[in-house]
């Protein structure tokens, strides 16, 4: 039995597509086999909301009367310093930025980073307007060297999110074997195993549901923080030759995403600035990935539960910093980790999550909807991401 | 057999008295001290459970209103603002009493303000700002 992606398009076109979450698939395989699922099922929309540090978007901002050239000048968005290394009215903001008064970690550590580009995404998204501060130092065809006013999405000819890697396909278990508290990206790790934070919607993230890539690739299209936007690339650090389970999915962190879609059609239900104490400013994302069941191998490796996906502990207080000690103390599972502790060392250890997995639920049943009422369509991958066995690793 | 956690203000004339004494010997209630700010010469904050009998934490109640201590409930001094939560679960590693905890069903994390003990754990482990806390517990 197979299907192919137009089929399952008429079918969203009629009506009469079927659609379940990637959690919901666990069930149907179990009772009625993947045979007749993969016969019933047309798509199953996978979920993830999640901190994801690598995001940030692109401008391009109306040219006053007077043109300016920001290439080669400065700009900042709410005292947020925007890249200007392109052309003349084109700057990029990163979700990490901090404003150059930032007291950052320095005087009263852990800092509190409460303001920054993941802020300034957030704003304009809600609508809002930033107070833009360019500085230029001008041509014959670009005379004004300075501007500064308020702008929101209407003074921009584009605004798009552009975010070189989201959405990893499994993560580190992050624990702290000092005897300090520590502040990392993965929160603040008490000492001698006192907490363990781990990151993956599991069941429901997209990559660990397509283990081998094969229908999230080039030219995927997705639900981007309530746009409908794309897979462009394979995200930076993707690294797929990595161990697996017999299931195909990777028993550490392995297969990235680079997305795209635009700020105008997002929404901040689906996008939220964070602030880690001690660390720094990140931009939790959503996004939502359908898989189209083409057949029987696809409908099984959506079908993976939480039980049948581990994810490997780290030591953040030596191992992740210098690479020296234990690289993995051991392998947990995600029902584990959901059960809200572990076992590590003989010694029981609460869990917390920074993904959360509420709204990668809700993701999922949302876009569930969109594809059902026929307001989203699949797209055919343009080209596959680098697979398992192409040579294509990440040092980290 | 009555147990209430309140917080108590106490103005500057008052903060060098020994009112917890008072508390447990002359009115027989148990006060169990969960947070205190209290600098000789300012104003000072205790965040104490009560416990004992019905009328004996009546009483004390009333002495300490008496001699101008105001006495407010705990509930006004921290909330978990549901729409900025986005339910990560971040908060429960580090909530000692598992006042903050999440549902295994819905997903969706719940504050329970009687099991809080104002220990402001969560306050730094909460990436969204979805607790807020008022100025004065810091």
């Amino acid at each position: 039995m197979t299907k192919t992606i137009e089929e399952i398009n008429a079918k969203i076109r009629s009506g009469t597509v079927v659609v379940l979450t990637a959690e919901e698939i666990i069930d149907v395989v179990h009772k009625k086999g993947s045979n007749r699922a993969a016969l019933e099922v047309d798509v199953v929309t996978t979920g993830t909301f999640a901190p994801m540090c690598s995001s940030g978007a692109f401008f391009n901002i109306k040219q006053p009367k007077d043109k300016m050239k920001l290439g080669g000048g400065f700009a900042t968005l709410n005292d947020v310093p925007a890249y200007a290394g392109l052309a003349a009215a084109d700057i990029y903001i990163g979700a990490t930025a901090l404003p150059e008064g930032d007291p950052r970690n320095s005087n009263d550590r852990p800092g509190k980073f409460r303001y920054g580009g993941a802020h300034v995404i957030e704003d304009l998204i809600a609508g809002k307007k930033v107070r833009l501060k360019a500085g230029a130092y001008g041509t014959d065809c670009y005379p004004r060297k300075n501007r500064e006013q308020l702008i929101g999405l209407d003074d921009m000819n584009d605004a798009f999110l552009f975010n070189p890697r989201n959405c990893y396909q499994n993560y580190n278990v992050a624990v702290n074997l000092s005897d300090k508290p520590i502040y990392t990206y993965m929160g603040k790790l008490k000492p001698k195993l006192g907490n363990a934070y781990y990151c993956s919607a599991g069941q429901l993230s997209p990559l660990f549901n397509d283990p081998y890539y094969r229908t999230i690739g080039i030219g995927t299209r997705i639900f981007f923080c309530g746009a409908q936007g794309y897979v462009v690339w394979h995200g930076t650090q993707h690294n797929p030759e990595v161990p697996r389970m017999k299931n195909g999915t990777p028993r550490s962190p392995a297969g990235t995403v680079a997305l795209i879609g635009d700020m105008r059609d997002m929404s901040p239900k689906w996008l939220r600035a964070v602030s880690f104490t001690g660390y720094g400013l990140t931009l939790s994302v959503a996004v939502g990935i359908p898989i189209p069941i083409l057949d029987e191998e696809i409908v099984r490796s959506v079908s993976v539960t939480d039980a049948e996906l581990k994810a490997p502990v780290v030591d953040y207080s030596k191992y992740y910093p210098t690479g020296e000690g234990e690289a993995k103390l051991c392998e947990v599972t995600y029902k584990e980790l959901k059960s809200g502790s572990i076992q590590i060392k003989d010694k029981d250890v609460p869990t917390g999550s920074f993904s959360s997995y509420a709204l990668a639920r809700e993701v999922a049943q949302h876009l569930k909807y969109l594809i059902q009422n026929g307001d989203f369509f699949l797209t055919q991958l343009q080209a596959p991401l680098p697979g398992a066995d192409e040579g294509k690793e990440a040092t980290i | 057999m009555k147990r209430m956690k309140v917080v108590l203000n106490f103005p500057e004339d008052i903060v060098e008295d020994p009112i917890t004494y008072h508390l447990i010997t002359d009115f027989g209630v148990q006060v169990n001290i969960l947070r205190a700010s209290i600098d000789p010469g300012k104003q000072g904050i205790m965040v104490v459970e009560l416990s004992g009998e019905e009328n004996n934490v009546s009483h004390g109640l009333n002495y300490l209103e008496q001699i101008g201590v105001q006495v407010e409930s705990l509930a006004q001094e921290i909330r978990h603002l549901e729409d900025q939560c986005a339910s990560c679960t971040a908060c429960l590693p580090h909530c000692p009493t598992q006042a903050l905890e999440v549902d295994r069903q819905s997903w969706y994390v719940l504050f329970d303000p009687e099991k809080c003990i104002l220990c402001l754990s969560c306050v730094e482990a909460c990436i969204y700002r979805a607790i807020s806390v008022k100025e004065r517990l810091y």
